[in-house]
């Protein structure tokens, strides 16, 4: 299962917990998982379909490209993260 | 700089071909958006604000319609009325009610210099003296324009609809504050406990420009079946068209973005400003519409970078080790959220392995333009503060100051204090590429002088990139990509095309094209282009490869699977046939060989870069002169090394202008008082020497040769390395930017810190 870290923003719902390990196989089950347990996080992570805006997850260390539909594997480390550009 | 067992053979890669562009631009012929003429071109202004802050109460425009010479006028009432939409424009997304009223103003006026109304004429003078006919009653309101005092609970508050977020949880009343950041490693609290020296210092930074020499520069042509087409000096053809598309409600598809020559951007020319206001003109005056700003526009009107404050605490045990650390960041966004405290909270501490960290950021609204990324936007200010920090814990700990950076290091394996872990890095390898330098082992001699180091780190992005190319029958390939060429991107990315297919740097033809000719690409920004359209271009080649030897088994008889490679010959048994004889035999074979290829990369390139510094400070006047300055960068892989260097040496004079004399300078109005390059004082080649620089390579395993982005990294450690030479020739801790004579003066006289 992936290990998800969570924001220390969003631990006001987690009971503290800082991270978890869950299954899935995308952002968006990972997402699904967490809400189930946590309920209210989701309205934090996910803008309509998206990752909501301002935000970034990184997996396994890279910022991933497919929004809610970016592939986590078995043993993924998943971070929620402000969004980066560039110039 | 490549250890030996990561050496491999390239044959164009690391070489210094012509660049591509090199005929067009010495010799004027390059086409820059405002050398564009078209039939029955008009010329557009913009009328700005002359106040911080200000409610619009009417704006009368019946005048300058009235003017002979004026063919159309727009105001906020001819733009679409935009919801508070987000909409995702590739390198991030925008609240398009901010972008549109940054645009053009709406209820309200929130900088000086912000555009209230635009109108089209004969020419730009007529255009000028027209602008001031129109009416605009404005009612002035108190104005803020330093990041502490617009946190504060009584200062003006920018927009009452905008509220903190922190990380996607929202408060329940309005502020100046639009973002808040977190993070957490470890227990700050044990970790300080365990430290046995601690330093702690504030640290301000001014707003600095871009600094670009072209001024921003767009030309519109609505036609009269609908569509639109720009052509403008723009980091990215394909955002400005979203933005465009966006802000006018019309579809994507109604609109060209043709990107000309541009003439820098340093990332202040990825967020639009001209392009919707000219196509509106144009729509209503049936004419292309063609808007220039003046250097005072640019400054008044286009993002600068965040001014800043921020506290730093660090702390070591007596053996070297660093154990703790906590950082405060509040930047400033200008007058809409969206600034770059992000990446800055992510940085503060990038270099370093820190087992117990503490990072709050603020995102903050005050009455100045809105700010815009400038190369490795918010990691400057950053390093600044923590960079200085480091070397005042050095000096405690009686280390030396690279030694104790080489102790410190993150490498492989690293975990960020915002969370990931770092692959294979490079910092540790410029940091031994400083100490093995012919400038740190020299002696510095002399009064007044002192020497200063500083690493610096960014991440760089992916995002996506497209790609296509022709192959000729003269064996040559045209090759057409989506990201504009900032700083020598075409060859770059030629380069990699050309490694990969076998032929020369000489044979590609590389274009940029227009929003109609290519597919999707994504900003040139972020330090990504490089490396990911160069990805594209490599794997568009791996296609070409694949359908010539296809080609190759026809002529030959045989399968493809039969036909072998080799240094880009197509070879089969004992016939051989070069790339471009092949190439010369398409058209009986199946005709024309095109490739594409689009890309979407996951890995950051995360480039780190070391810098050192000698300075000798004037005891009378203060004036610092760098006298030597060497830039070493991880590059991954170094494409172009002329290319690579200039980038450093670019980043490098830039960072030097930021640490020594570039701010804006406000007046009690909230007025920028230096909106000229007289006064606005940008180092020129008078003021620098040489900047010498060692590219090292540390390949990014993310990329097929390695390539880290390099754009970006370079700015980062000037300041702090200079603040530490500062410190070394004069004994005063420098804790503003820019250190300007008048402000080490100052301190110097009191002769304790800033």
């Amino acid at each position: 299962m992936a290990m998800v870290y969570i924001p220390s923003q969003w631990r006001d719902l987690t009971g503290a917990v800082d991270r978890l390990e869950l299954p899935g196989r995308n952002l968006r089950e990972i997402s699904r998982e967490l809400e189930s347990r946590f309920p209210g996080i989701a309205e934090r992570l996910v803008e309509g379909d998206a990752i909501a805006a301002g935000l970034a997850a990184s997996i396994d260390g890279a910022i991933a490209s497919r929004g809610m539909y970016s592939p986590v594997g078995p043993t993924s480390e998943v971070h929620f993260l402000p969004a980066i550009g560039g110039g | 700089m490549t250890p030996k067992s990561e050496q491999k053979k390239y044959k164009v890669i690391g070489t210094r071909p012509i660049r591509h562009d090199g005929a067009d631009k010495v010799t004027g012929r390059a086409v820059y958006g405002a050398d564009l003429r078209l039939a029955g071109i008009v010329h557009g202004k913009i009328l700005r604000s002359p106040h911080a802050h200000a409610k619009v109460k009417s704006i009368d425009t019946s005048a300058a319609e009235k003017h002979p010479g004026v063919l159309a006028v727009v105001t906020r009432a001819d733009m679409p009325n935009l919801k508070d939409k987000i909409a995702d424009l590739g390198e991030g997304s925008v609240n398009l009610a901010h972008l549109g009223a940054n645009v053009l103003a709406h209820d309200k006026v929130l900088y000086k210099g912000h555009a209230v109304a635009a109108l089209a004429a004969v020419n730009p003078h007529v255009a000028e003296e027209a602008l001031k006919l129109i009416k605009v009653d404005y009612e002035v309101l108190p104005s803020v324009t330093w990041v502490m005092d617009a946190m504060k609970d009584d200062a003006p508050l920018l927009h009452n609809d905008v509220f903190t977020k922190s990380m996607g949880k929202r408060a329940s009343k309005p502020s100046n504050v639009p973002t808040h950041i977190h993070f957490e490693k470890g227990n700050i609290e044990e970790g300080f406990k365990a430290a046995d020296v601690i330093v702690e210092r504030e640290f301000k930074t001014a707003s600095v420009h871009q600094g670009y020499i072209e001024p921003h520069v767009s030309t519109a042509l609505w036609n009269q079946d609908g569509h639109v087409t720009v052509w403008t000096s723009t980091q990215g053809a394909f955002t400005a068209r979203a933005q465009t598309a966006e802000l006018l409600q019309i579809p994507v598809s109604q609109v060209t973005v043709v990107p000309c020559e541009i003439g820098g951007g340093f990332g202040g020319k990825i967020a639009v400003y001209l392009e919707p206001v000219a196509a509106m003109l144009s729509r209503k005056c049936g004419r292309p519409v063609k808007m220039v700003m003046t250097r005072e526009d640019v400054f008044e009107g286009t993002g600068p970078t965040p001014g800043s404050f921020m506290r730093v605490k660090l702390g070591a045990t007596k053996d070297g080790k660093l154990v703790a650390g906590e950082a405060w960041l509040a930047y400033d966004a200008g007058a809409f959220p969206g600034g770059v405290i992000g990446p800055g909270a992510m940085c503060v501490f990038s270099c370093y392995e820190l087992p117990h960290a503490k990072v709050d950021g603020y995102d903050v609204l005050d009455n100045k333009p809105k700010t815009q990324a400038y190369r490795a936007p918010g990691a400057t200010q950053a390093a600044f503060a923590c960079e200085t920090v480091i070397d005042e814990l050095a000096e405690k700990l009686e280390i030396d100051p690279l030694e104790f950076r080489l102790k410190n290091a993150a490498k492989e394996g690293t975990r960020r204090v915002d969370g990931p872990v770092y692959p294979r890095v490079g910092l540790v390898e410029t940091l031994e590429a400083a100490k093995n330098s012919p400038h740190w082992k020299s002696k510095l001699e002399g009064k007044h002088r002192g020497r200063g180091i500083a690493s610096g780190y960014w991440f760089n992005i992916g995002l996506k990139s497209s790609v296509a190319a022709n192959v000729n029958n003269d064996g040559t390939v045209s090759l057409i990509e989506g990201s504009t060429d900032i700083g020598g991107t075409r060859t770059s990315i030629a380069m990699q095309f050309a490694e990969t297919l076998g032929i020369t740097a000489e044979a590609v033809h590389p274009r940029v094209g227009d929003t109609d000719s290519v597919g999707y690409t994504d900003v040139t920004g972020g330090s990504r282009t490089t490396f990911a359209t160069g990805l594209a271009a490599h794997e568009v080649a791996l296609d070409i490869q694949r359908q010539m030897r296809e080609r190759a088994a026809i002529l030959w008889e045989c399968d493809a699977s039969q036909v072998q490679v080799e240094d880009g010959a197509y070879c089969h048994k004992d016939k051989r046939l070069t790339f471009a004889e092949l190439a010369g035999q398409l058209g009986h074979t199946g005709g024309p060989v095109v490739g594409r290829a689009t890309v979407s990369p996951e890995g950051a390139s995360n480039a780190f870069g070391t810098h050192l510094v000698d300075v000798e400070v004037d005891p009378d006047t203060a004036k610092v002169t760098i006298l030597r300055y060497t830039a070493i960068q991880d590059a991954g892989r170094a494409i172009h090394p002329s290319y690579v260097e200039g980038q450093m040496q670019g980043g490098a004079v830039q960072g030097i202008g930021w640490a020594l004399n570039e701010e804006y300078v406000y007046s009690d109005q909230g007025r920028m008082e230096n909106a000229s390059y007289l006064d606005y004082r940008m180092p020129t080649a008078l003021d620098v020497p040489a900047i010498e620089t060692i590219i090292v390579e540390v390949p990014n395993p993310a990329h097929p040769y390695g390539v880290r982005g390099v754009g970006e990294t370079p700015i980062i450690a000037p300041p702090a390395a200079i603040a530490n030479a500062i410190y070394a020739a004069t004994g005063v801790r420098m804790t503003e930017l820019p250190m300007s004579p008048p402000r080490l003066w100052a301190a110097m006289t009191k002769g304790k810190q800033s």
